[in-house]
């Protein structure tokens, strides 16, 4: 990545304009880092990484607006030197993540279900639609209701309704204190202690469970976390190190997903619910992600998710392709509807052909 | 007309209960405007269903005999998106009133639209958790209507809009589809079609159920008031409190105008001398709040705080926001008429502003108190008039309409938490251009393609803007170069 900021929407505008005039498909590419991730990829590759920078920042408003291209660890480092953060904790994957895949992918961190999701976090953005359209939707500000809410739209679209280019989203203060505690307790002894605390207003930040192990993250005022973590006890060694272990959880790094083995799934379900998943889990997000090892046929998998509630997600990391799956499939009302949001953004299907649904 | 009227009644009788198919002049009355009671208008026909099968038929009947149809909830709106259309049917579903479930394990409820957004929480108190947007209204308005307004309240900043705090909502679209969007597990796959539905103000499809997120209320709830010489030191000292890493549950601002009517309203104990006071609530843990009082306290006190008061104890603490939470009352007490903007600015331009707002309220001669949800930038300019004055309402919009104007100049935009509807249809033109208008009018296609649903609301046609845009200069360019003139 060059070392100077670069606004280069001029030149995706062109690309974009260029292949839908030659019906041309493009993948839309930023570090690279989730070229696993989705049903397949076709088309040109449209890189965004030159269209890098942070083109607004004010700490005191809590906004920071953002070209798509640039790296999700510049973007924190930008936010930590004023002592903020992106709310939702997303991957970094070694540098390569960027705001526009992070965005596209709706991939958020441990943090998640007490801080909100990626599009919980974007406040407005601006955009090139499949018809080569550079379009501005919502604003830098954090109460907008102005028009159809497009911005949030384009959060786990997959770059198939338009290019992002430039994202503002809402900041958070970093925590003054964090720690980590642990319990070793069974998985059902686990997700009741969860059940428990979650109805109580403890500073919770991160919670996870595997090996036999329950792990929970404190993030606030020192005074409220040091009081949490009394009331909550735990038997474990419970120091600031174990704080590491919540970042590998967030980068992939953690043994469970290195160590390779049965093909991985990300299963999204309602806290409480008590799945009977076929394979090896890790569970996050409080009871509510359960990442899956698992050599069970995919309709399985997604039938188990949705008896349980929920819904799975093909999470082929160092894998190589998914294979043409990904998501559990939509009901046919709601494809339906997809195809014809897909044709009002992307009427010639240029972008990200078939990397979130078949049908487009 | 009236036999189209006469014809419609009759097959709406057919679906549902006579006494559910309002169509008299006098039964049609209290359906004429919502809280926006400049805009009035009758229904043709108003329909009271009870059912999702019931919505599902009336929606098919009219997509059939292309009759428009507007959904109403409480009708306590502020920006005319419940107006009725005179060729229309106004879909009432104040029926929808039951909570269907309470799941504590999951921490959601699953209630009908029509259900009061204070009654969600006052279901779920007794298991420690609430429901956390709180417009100012929410004793009356009703889920249904937040989720089509996305609407805010006073603890937005620390725990989000609607939006942010609903799981799943069930829609049925124009043609009698049943859509569930989102769901009862986080990040549900596809596009995320209840952000899109939420605050799309009846335009995509008819909400009949929501399954909302409930949160842990929190141990301990303290608020100060400071009291400040000046405007721009009080916004001083909301940008030194947001720059120390605070996130306050409630962080409000006042002018003198709008502290001398409240406090006379209300005896909040406000300093009616003060130019501007600060409302600061921090909650959460009880060792926390004791630790941000007093963080607070000392960055206001630098920021030029002249008098600082925390309350002592949960009564004061509710006298408090008394004052904040009269303010609108209060204004009506000392005006005939008042009219509320809803505009939101970057903070850091609130100094400017103001003092922009202050030159156009002599400039229109009418005056104008000011209050602010300071915390997210969310602007409440109350304009004073009079509706017996002849003139005077179209000054009043004039006036709203160069503010607003203004709050999209220095990067903000025309409405935070109300709605566009039609009172701010025009602004829209000014706040997007022709080709962002259309894609969102191809988006209302994909949902609706006759334009059935609430039509003339939230987005303006490009003909409509051509013609405001004649008035009206965009970022020094004219907004349609594009469109011939007329």
């Amino acid at each position: 990545m060059a070392a100077t900021d670069h606004d280069a929407s001029a030149e995706l505008l062109r690309a974009v304009k260029q292949a839908r005039k030659e019906k041309r498909a493009l993948r839309i590419r930023g570090g690279g880092s989730k070229d696993f991730l989705g049903r397949e990829l076709n088309g040109d590759v449209l890189a965004t990484v030159s269209h890098h920078g942070i083109t607004a920042y004010d700490p005191a408003e809590l906004v920071v607006t953002v070209r798509a291209g640039t790296s999700v660890t510049a973007l924190s480092a930008a936010l930590a030197a004023h002592r903020q953060m992106l709310g939702f904790e997303p991957p970094e994957f070694g540098g390569r993540a960027t705001v526009g895949g992070t965005v596209a992918s709706g991939l958020s961190g441990p943090r998640r279900p007490y801080a909100g999701s990626a599009r919980d976090f974007v406040l407005g953005l601006t955009c090139i639609t499949g018809k080569a359209q550079l379009l501005r939707f919502g604003g830098q500000v954090i109460k907008n209701v102005a028009g159809y809410d497009l911005s949030r739209l384009m959060a786990g679209a997959m770059g198939t309704l338009a290019v992002l280019c430039e994202v503002s989203f809402k900041v958070l203060p970093l925590p003054a204190a964090e720690r980590g505690l642990a319990f070793s307790v069974t998985q059902d002894a686990a997700l009741q202690m969860l059940a428990g605390w979650a109805r109580k207003p403890l500073p919770l930040s991160g919670a996870a469970y595997h090996d036999s192990l329950l792990r929970i993250r404190l993030s606030g005022a020192r005074s409220a976390v040091d009081a949490a973590a009394a009331a909550m006890g735990g038997d474990a060694d419970g120091g600031d190190g174990d704080v590491a272990w919540w970042r590998q959880l967030r980068e992939f790094d953690l043994p469970f997903f290195t160590a390779g083995g049965a093909p991985l799934w990300r299963v999204s379900l309602p806290p409480a619910a008590r799945p009977r998943l076929p394979g090896d889990s890790l569970v996050d997000w409080g009871g509510a992600q359960h990442w899956l090892r698992s050599e069970a046929p995919a309709a399985n998998i997604f039938n188990a998710a949705q008896n349980a509630g929920g819904h799975a997600v093909r999470f082929p990391l160092g894998e190589g392709e998914s294979g043409g799956v990904y998501l559990s499939p939509l009901p046919a009302a709601l494809l339906r509807l997809h195809q014809k949001l897909k044709t009002a953004f992307d009427p010639d299907g240029v972008l990200n052909r078939g990397r979130l649904c078949a049908e487009f | 007309m009236k036999n189209k009227k006469h014809r419609l009644l009759k097959k709406l009788r057919r679906i549902l209960p006579a006494e559910a198919v309002l169509g008299d002049e006098e039964q049609l009355r209290p359906y004429e405007c919502d809280a926006l009671s400049a805009y009035r208008r009758l229904p043709m026909i108003a329909v009271l269903p009870d059912n999702v099968a019931q919505v599902r038929a009336v929606l098919q009947l009219c997509a059939r005999e292309q009759v428009p149809v507007v959904a109403r909830g409480a009708g306590t709106g502020l920006s005319g998106g419940a107006l009725p259309r005179t060729d229309g049917v106004l879909l009432v579903m104040a029926r929808f009133n039951r909570i269907l479930a309470v799941d504590e394990h999951n921490r959601t409820a699953t209630v009908q639209p029509g259900v009061t957004n204070l009654a969600v929480s006052e279901a779920v108190a007794h298991l420690g958790l609430f429901y956390a947007p709180d417009p100012s209204s929410q004793l009356a308005c009703t889920i249904g209507g937040n989720v089509a307004e996305n609407s805010g309240g006073v603890h937005c900043l620390k725990y989000g809009l609607t939006v942010h705090n609903i799981m799943e909502v069930k829609a049925v679209t124009m043609d009698g589809t049943a859509l569930t969007l989102g769901g009862r597990a986080l990040d549900a796959p596809g596009f995320d079609l209840a952000a899109l539905i939420t605050g799309s103000e009846g335009l995509l499809g008819v909400i009949v159920e929501v399954t909302v997120k409930l949160l842990p209320q929190p141990d301990t709830a303290r608020v100060l008031l400071a009291a400040f010489d000046q405007v721009e030191k009080a916004g001083d000292g909301v940008a030194a409190v947001i720059g120390a890493g605070i996130i306050p549950a409630g962080l409000e601002m006042m002018d003198n105008p709008a502290i001398r009517a409240t406090e006379e309203f209300a005896g909040a104990g406000y300093p009616v001398d003060a130019e501007a006071i600060l409302l600061c609530e921090v909650d959460g843990m009880a060792e926390e709040v004791a630790a941000q009082m007093e963080t607070v306290d000392a960055l206001l006190r630098q920021a030029g705080a002249v008098h600082i008061r925390a309350a002592r104890d949960e009564h004061e603490r509710a006298l408090f926001w008394s004052g904040r939470k009269g303010a609108f009352p209060a204004v009506g007490r000392i005006s005939p008429d008042y009219y509320c903007i809803d505009g939101t600015i970057p903070r850091r331009e609130l100094g400017r502003v103001l003092r922009h707002i202050k030159k156009l309220s002599a400039e229109f001669n009418l005056r104008v108190a000011n209050v602010f949800h300071a915390g997210d930038g969310n602007l409440h300019p109350l304009i004073l008039y009079d509706a017996n004055v002849p003139g005077e309402l179209e000054r009043t919009e004039e006036l709203a309409a160069a503010i607003l104007q203004h709050c999209v100049e220095v990067g903000g935009t025309i409405t935070g938490e109300h709605g566009v509807g039609v009172e701010k249809i025009n602004q829209m033109c000014t706040q997007f251009n022709a080709r962002e208008l259309a894609q969102m009018h191809a988006v209302k296609s994909a949902f609706d393609p006759g334009g059935l649903l609430n039509p003339g609301k939230a987005v303006p046609t490009l003909a409509r803007c051509a013609e405001f845009g004649a008035m009206h200069v965009h970022h020094g360019k004219v907004a349609f170069p594009e469109l011939e003139r007329f």
